[in-house]
C-alpha cells in the first residue's frame, strides 16, 4: 500500500495519462459527474457516483461490429475490429466494480465476446471506496462492501490523503509508474476508514433490504404473483432503468447502409421495449406488465439461477434516482419479497 | 486483423440451389465459396443467415448432418429477411454463422427407441434433418412413424422426398394429412392433433413435435391422452434472436436462452419454464 | 409549499369514490423517500389514506395515463390535474385520445414543483427526510447534524420558474382558488440560443444531444406523443432505430420529435423533467412555440378543446414560407 497527499492527484493523473487513456469522474457543464477522458485541467469531482457507470467504456451504447461490401452477387466481410487502446478508469465504486463481474459472466462466457474482452484486457480499473453513500444506495443487500472496493487497485480517500492498494499484477505495475509521488503506507492506516464506512452503510435507509424470497428456484413462486400488475402500472416502458443500469447488457444488432457499403453495429437494447421480442409472426411479451416482470425476474431469479446465486443487481441506486415515475427494483423487492 | 475468434462475424455462403417447395416456402442450398459445407452440425441445430443491409435471422438447418456436401434451409416467407431470401437468384452470396443450439438427443435418448415425428406446415423443416439422420442410421432406431399435415397438398413441404424416399423405407410409416378436402387428394383430411389420436399410437416410443403453436398445444394434449409422458415428448421453440449465443437477451425465457439451451426442449423441461414462449 | 393540503385532496377523492361517482382515482403515490413519487391508480379510501401524496414533488403530469386507463372500462376515473396538466388534458381531447365522459377532473392549484436535482446540488447525496415549510424546504441528511434550510425559489424546477399559467383551463371541480395566466420569461433561453451564430448553436445542441442515451423517456412521458406505434419503433417505417448510428442520427430523433409535436406541445416540460441525462429538451419545443406565436399570432396548445393549431390550419393571412428565413437573416 502507498499513499500521497490529495494535492498531488493531478500529477498522478498526468503520469498515468502518459501511457494510457485515463478516465476519471468529473463534472460536466450541468454539474453532473461523468467518466471523462482526462486531459490537463480535468478536475476530479467529489460526487458520490457518476450518472452512468463505467459500462459504456467496455460495452458502448453503439459500436460497429463489422462491415460489408456487396457487388453483383458477391459479398465481402470486413473485420473492422481494432486492438483497443490501453486505458485506466479511476474512481470506480464497489458496486460498479461488481457490475463488471456480472457483465463478465455474460460476455466472457463461451463463445466470448471479443469486442468486450478486448477492452477488458486493456482496461485497468482503480476503484474508490465510498465516503458519502447516497440514500439510494443498497449495495450491501448484495453482499458488496464499499469499504473494500477491489479491482486492480483499491483506493481510499481519507482526510487529505489517498491510499492506493494494488490487488493485481497490473495494479502493482501501475503503482510502480507513480512511485515517485507516493510513500509507503500500512494497511492499518485505512482500517479506521473501513470501519467508518461499514457503520455508515448500516444507517442508510435501504440498509435492511433483503434478497430473501429471490434467487435460484423462485421462478414459479414469483412469476404469477398478482402484484406485478400494480407494480408495472405506472411504468412508461422507456429504457431509462436499463440504460443507466451497470449490469443490463441486452443488445440489438442492426445493419446501417452508409451508401457505400453496410456497417453492422450493435446498440443497447431494453427488454422494456415493445419490439424487443417481436417476431414476424407474434410477440411472446405483448404487455407492459410482462416486459416489466422480465427485467426484474431476470436480475433477481434467472441470472442467479445461471450464475450460482449471483444476483444481477449491484444496488448502485441509479434506477432509483433516474426512473421518470420512480418505480424501481427496491419497490419491487419490497412488494414481492415481503421486506419491511 | 484477427484478434480473437468472434462468433458474431459470419462466413460467406453461396446459394447454389433454390427449390420452390410450396407457394410460400423455398429450400435453399448453401455452400462456401469454394464449394464446401460451411460447418458441421447436429440434427435440430440452427444457423444465422443474413443479407447485409437487410438483417440477420435464425433458421433451422433442414439437411441432415450426414450430408457432407452442403446445407439446406427451408424458409417460409414471413418478414424482411425471408422476403429478401425468396427474391434472390442462384449464385447469390449471403452470410452464415453457426451451428447454434442444442440438437435432438439422437445418439442418447433416441438411441434404440421407436420414434414418432409429428409436424405441421413449415415445422417439418427442423424435423427433416433428424428424420434423415435416423433413416441414415436406420439400425440404431426402432420403428419410425411420421405424421405430417399442412393446409393443402401444395403446402406440404418436401412432398417428393416424403413420397418417393421416406415412404419406401423399411419400418418407416408416413401419414400425411391436409386441413380441407381437395380434388387431387385421396389421402387423409383433418388436423394433425385429431389424426394423431385416430392413429392411436402405442406409447412405447419417443415423440418429436414441430409446428405452429396451436398445433403443438393440441397435439401435446392428444399424445398425453394416448398415455405419453411429457418426458417422452420433444419439441422446438422459436423466439426472436439476434446474437444466437445467449448474450443479447432476446430469447430469454426463465433461466433458459432458446438460442443456446434450445431450440430443442423436452416437454417436461418446458413445463418448468414460465409460460411466455 | 403547496397551499392545498393532502388531506383535502384525499377527502374529496374519498367522497367521490364512496358515493360511486368515480370508480378510481389517478393520483400520486409516496415512495421510499420524500421525493420519489409514482403515478398511481387508487381504488379505495384506505389506499388513499395510506399512500396518496400531494407535495412539492408531484411534478408528474397524469393526463397521459387517461389514454390507457379510460380504455375498455366503464365509469369515471378521477384525475388530479395541476394548471399546466390541464392544457395537456385538453390537447389530448382535441386529438380524440380518450372520452371526456370517462374523466372527472379535480383542479389542484399549484405553487410550483421542486427539482430534486437542484436540491441535491445544494445538499449533496444522502437525503434522509424533507420537511415542507411555508417558504423553505428543510432537508435532513445523513451527513449534517442540522437540517439544511433552502428557500423554495432556489430549487423550483425550471418549468415552474417560468410558469406560463396558474389557471386551470378545464375541470369538473376546483379546489381552492384558480390562478391567472402569467407573463413568463420562458422564451428568454430560446432567445439566447437564437442569438448564437449557427456554429455556436450547432455546437450547443451537439453538446446536449450527444449525451442522449435513447431511453425514449422524453417520448414515452410526453402527452403529445400518443401514437400507437411510433415511427422509431416500427421496423416498417424505414427510420426505426434504437440508437444513433452516427452523430447525425443523434439529432434526428429529437428534431423529428420536436417537429411532430409542434403546434401540439403545451410546454408542460415533462420531457426535460424525466431526461436522465439532463438535456434541456423543452427548449426545442419552446423554439417552435415561439415561432408559431411570432408567425401566426399567440397560440397556446390545449387552451381550449377542439382548437386547431395554426400548423394544421390555413388562412389567407398566413406567413409566406420564405418569411421565416428573411427574418432570421435580417
Amino acid at each position: 500500500m502507498v499513499k500521497f497527499s490529495c494535492e498531488k492527484i493531478d500529477l498522478v493523473f498526468a503520469e498515468i495519462a502518459k501511457t494510457a487513456a485515463l478516465y476519471i469522474p468529473s463534472n460536466d457543464k450541468n454539474n453532473k459527474a461523468v467518466f471523462t477522458k482526462w486531459q490537463k485541467g480535468t478536475k476530479l469531482c467529489d460526487s458520490h457516483n457518476t450518472q452512468i457507470g463505467p459500462k459504456d467504456l467496455f460495452f458502448p451504447q453503439t459500436e460497429d461490429l463489422m462491415a460489408f461490401k456487396a457487388s453483383n452477387k458477391k459479398i465481402e466481410i470486413i473485420d473492422t475490429r481494432k486492438e483497443s487502446e490501453d486505458f485506466v478508469i479511476f474512481g470506480v465504486r464497489a458496486c460498479d466494480v461488481k457490475s463488471l463481474e456480472i457483465l463478465d459472466r455474460v460476455f466472457l462466457s463461451e463463445p466470448r465476446d471479443s469486442y468486450y474482452a478486448m477492452r477488458r484486457e486493456h482496461g485497468i480499473i482503480i476503484s474508490l471506496a465510498c465516503t458519502r453513500p447516497s440514500e439510494a444506495c443498497f449495495c450491501t443487500t448484495f453482499g458488496i462492501a464499499p469499504s473494500e472496493p477491489g479491482a486492480d487497485i483499491s483506493v481510499w480517500k481519507i482526510n487529505n490523503e489517498f491510499f492506493w492498494q494494488a490487488n493485481t499484477k497490473r495494479g502493482e505495475e501501475l503503482l510502480l509508474k507513480i512511485e515517485h509521488f507516493t510513500t509507503p503506507a500500512e494497511p492499518s492506516e485505512v482500517e479506521g476508514e473501513k470501519q467508518r464506512i461499514s457503520v455508515l452503510m448500516k444507517r442508510l435507509p435501504l440498509a435492511n433490504l433483503s434478497t430473501n424470497g429471490f434467487g435460484k428456484g423462485k421462478t414459479n413462486e414469483l412469476f404469477e404473483r398478482e402484484e406485478w400488475a400494480k407494480l408495472s402500472e405506472a411504468c412508461l416502458g422507456c429504457g431509462t432503468c436499463t440504460f443507466v443500469c451497470p449490469t443490463c447488457q441486452c443488445y440489438d444488432i442492426k445493419d446501417f447502409n452508409t451508401g457505400n457499403g453496410v456497417i453492422r453495429y450493435r446498440c443497447w437494447d431494453s427488454c422494456m421495449y415493445s419490439d424487443f421480442t417481436k417476431m414476424a409472426h407474434g410477440n411472446n411479451r405483448n404487455t407492459r406488465k410482462e416486459r416489466f416482470r422480465q427485467r426484474f425476474m431476470h436480475k433477481l431469479v434467472y441470472f442467479p439461477e445461471n450464475n450460482n446465486g449471483l444476483f444481477g443487481c449491484v444496488g448502485c441506486g441509479r434506477c432509483i434516482s433516474k426512473c421518470p415515475v420512480s418505480m424501481n427494483i427496491v419497490k419491487v423487492m419490497k412488494k414481492l419479497g415481503g421486506n419491511v | 486483423m484477427n484478434i480473437y475468434e468472434e462468433a458474431l462475424i459470419p462466413k460467406i455462403g453461396v446459394v447454389t440451389d433454390i427449390r420452390i417447395d410450396t407457394p410460400d416456402i423455398k429450400t435453399f442450398r448453401v455452400v462456401t465459396p469454394d464449394g464446401k459445407k460451411a460447418f458441421e452440425h447436429q440434427p435440430g441445430q440452427c444457423a444465422m443467415l443474413s443479407i447485409p443491409g437487410v438483417g440477420e435471422a435464425m433458421f433451422s438447418i433442414t439437411s441432415s448432418p450426414t450430408n457432407k456436401d452442403f446445407m439446406e434451409f427451408s424458409i417460409k416467407k414471413c418478414g424482411c429477411v425471408t422476403e429478401w431470401l425468396h427474391s434472390l437468384e442462384l449464385g447469390q452470396e449471403i452470410t452464415i454463422r453457426g451451428p447454434y443450439g442444442k440438437p435432438f438427443p439422437v445418439d442418447t435418448d433416441f438411441s434404440g427407441k421407436s420414434l414418432l415425428f409429428i409436424a405441421g406446415g413449415v415445422g417439418l423443416a427442423p424435423l427433416r434433418s433428424v428424420i434423415n439422420y435416423c433413416r441414415h442410421y436406420r439400425d440404431r432406431y426402432g420403428k419410425i412413424d411420421i405424421v405430417y399435415g399442412s393446409r393443402s397438398k401444395e403446402d406440404l413441404l418436401d412432398y417428393k422426398e416424403i413420397v418417393e424416399e421416406w415412404a419406401n423405407d423399411n419400418g418407416v410409416n408416413v401419414y400425411l394429412t391436409i386441413d380441407n378436402p381437395q380434388k387431387e387428394w385421396d389421402g387423409h383430411v383433418g388436423f394433425v392433433p385429431n389424426y394423431v389420436k385416430e392413429l392411436n399410437f402405442d406409447r412405447d416410443k419417443i415423440a418429436v413435435l414441430c409446428g405452429p403453436p396451436i398445433m403443438i398445444k393440441f397435439t401435446l394434449d392428444a399424445l398425453q391422452a394416448l398415455g405419453f409422458d411429457k418426458k417422452q415428448i420433444y419439441t422446438t421453440l422459436e423466439l426472436r434472436m439476434k446474437c444466437g449465443i445467449g448474450k443479447c437477451g432476446r430469447c430469454n425465457v426463465g433461466a433458459k436462452y432458446v438460442c443456446k439451451d434450445g431450440p430443442v426442449f423436452r416437454c417436461d423441461e418446458l413445463s418448468e419454464l414460465p409460460d411466455e414462449y | 409549499m403547496q397551499k392545498i393540503s393532502r388531506d383535502k385532496l384525499i377527502k374529496k377523492a374519498s367522497n367521490l369514490l364512496n358515493s360511486g361517482i368515480v370508480r378510481c382515482v389517478l393520483g400520486w403515490k409516496r415512495g421510499e423517500f420524500d421525493y420519489d413519487i409514482t403515478p398511481n391508480v387508487f381504488t379505495t379510501e384506505k389506499e388513499l389514506i395510506d399512500d396518496f401524496v400531494w407535495n412539492d414533488f408531484c411534478g408528474a403530469n397524469l393526463s397521459k395515463y387517461l389514454v390507457s386507463k379510460t380504455q375498455g372500462v366503464d365509469g369515471k376515473i378521477l384525475v388530479f390535474l395541476k394548471p399546466c396538466d390541464t392544457y395537456s388534458f385538453n390537447q389530448l381531447l382535441t386529438e380524440h385520445r380518450f372520452d371526456r365522459e370517462r374523466a372527472y377532473v379535480i383542479a389542484v392549484p399549484c405553487e410550483g414543483m421542486a427539482d430534486i436535482n437542484k436540491i441535491k446540488q445544494i445538499t449533496n447525496e444522502g437525503i434522509s427526510s424533507i420537511e415542507f415549510n411555508e417558504d423553505t424546504l428543510s432537508i435532513s441528511t445523513l451527513y449534517n447534524e442540522e437540517p439544511i434550510k433552502i428557500a423554495y425559489d432556489r430549487v423550483l424546477s425550471e418549468r415552474c420558474l417560468n410558469c406560463k399559467s396558474k389557471k386551470h383551463v378545464v375541470y369538473d371541480e376546483l379546489l381552492g382558488d384558480d390562478g391567472e395566466i402569467l407573463e413568463s420569461n420562458r422564451f428568454d433561453e430560446v432567445e439566447k440560443i437564437e442569438k448564437m451564430s449557427s456554429e455556436e448553436r450547432f455546437e450547443f445542441w451537439q453538446g446536449e444531444l450527444s449525451r442522449c442515451i435513447r431511453c425514449n423517456a422524453c417520448r414515452d412521458v410526453c402527452p403529445a406523443c400518443t401514437c400507437e406505434k411510433c415511427v422509431f419503433d416500427n421496423p416498417e417505417s424505414g427510420v426505426e432505430n434504437k440508437a444513433s448510428a452516427n452523430s447525425f442520427e443523434e439529432k434526428l430523433f429529437h428534431i423529428i420529435r420536436a417537429y411532430h409535436v409542434a403546434g401540439r406541445c403545451t410546454d408542460c416540460g415533462e420531457c426535460s423533467r424525466v431526461c436522465p441525462q439532463n438535456i434541456p429538451l423543452h427548449l426545442l419545443n419552446r423554439k417552435f412555440i415561439k415561432d408559431i406565436n411570432e408567425f401566426y399570432g399567440e397560440f397556446q396548445a390545449g387552451e381550449k378543446i377542439g382548437m386547431r393549431s395554426p400548423l394544421i390550419d390555413y388562412t389567407t393571412d398566413d406567413i409566406e414560407p420564405n418569411e421565416a428565413v428573411n427574418r432570421r437573416d435580417s
